[in-house]
């Protein structure tokens, strides 16, 4: 990574137009060609420094439910119990962190009902109690990283 | 949203095609008109169902290795005054009101912190902890260890 990509992490964080030639709009604006960036940005997917690029969706304004789970997981179990955990399509992310609750993962979907379908499969499955923690306030979303 | 909408959401959600055209190349994709595509964007992103457009970094790649979820038992009634005064704090990345599990788990406020060393994440959740003052009844930063998925919201097709 060299400051050419760190000046796109820093100015792309956000504002990529919806327009006929976005990359060209963008890169008129970064004082670089369409090419460069368009590799850039491949090369950053490519390499895992970017997760994706592209729009990030808010599932509560698209009408779905999301909701955070936590998991207490032998630590014998925990890469089956994650494998099982991933397999859901509605499972976006999922972390393990250091606490008692070492399993931690964001369950999103259409409606509600199929949300709590998920966690009650899981639950099922893995014989864990899933502790759902919806958010019920939101205060802020949307760090800018400075790299 | 209609299901044309559901269908643009679809098609992007793992990320817009890396050309010079791409809301072109979603439409020919979907047989839309890109007229059509860009004008069902903006009006998503103008909505809030897009929350934003661009990259979306890894963190850890990044150099932000330090990545703690700190979690507050705060009380109550005071919950939705203190809630956004830490949201605001430049370093807290998300901050949500969530449901106490009550006995193991008393925490209803959750700060995202990101820091590129743990040092840095404490003394990051040293200031929320300033902040909260007598508010805060208690508190942990969960550290992720491993991603072990991350796909970003996608909607079953």
């Amino acid at each position: 990574m060299d400051a050419v990509d760190r000046t796109i992490i820093n100015a792309l964080q956000g504002d990529f137009p919806v327009s006929e030639n976005p990359f060209a709009d963008t890169a008129a604006s970064l004082e670089m060609d369409e090419a460069t960036l368009i590799a850039r940005i491949d090369a950053m997917v490519s390499d895992g420094v970017l997760s994706r690029f592209g729009p990030l969706f808010d599932a509560d304004a698209m009408g779905g439910a999301v909701t955070l789970c936590a998991l207490e997981v032998p630590e014998a179990d925990f890469d089956a119990i994650a494998e099982i955990v991933n397999s859901y399509p509605e499972v976006a992310h999922n972390y393990e962190r250091q606490h008692q609750f070492n399993m931690w993962f964001v369950v999103a979907a259409e409606s509600r009902d199929i949300v709590d379908e998920v966690l009650l499969d899981i639950q099922g499955r893995t014989g864990l109690i899933v502790h759902d923690m919806p958010k019920q306030d939101e205060f802020f979303i949307g760090l800018r990283l400075e790299v | 949203m209609d299901s044309t909408d559901r269908k643009i959401i679809q098609a992007t959600q793992a990320g817009l095609p890396l050309v010079s055209q791409p809301y072109h190349q979603v439409a020919e994709q979907l047989g839309l008109q890109p007229e059509d595509v860009i004008v069902r964007m903006q009006r998503m992103l103008d909505s809030g169902i897009i929350r934003r457009i661009g990259v979306v970094p890894n963190h850890y790649a990044l150099g932000y290795r330090a990545n703690g979820m700190s979690v507050w038992d705060v009380p109550d009634h005071d919950v939705l005054r203190l809630g956004p005064l830490v949201g605001q704090l430049p370093f807290v990345s998300h901050c949500y009101r969530r449901p106490r599990h009550l006995p193991e788990w008393h925490y209803n406020l959750f700060a995202m912190v990101h820091g590129r060393s743990r040092e840095d994440v404490e003394s990051q959740v040293s200031q929320i902890a300033d902040l909260l003052g007598e508010a805060n009844l208690g508190h942990e930063i969960l550290y992720s260890t491993r991603i072990l998925k991350k796909t970003g919201l996608r909607l079953a097709a």
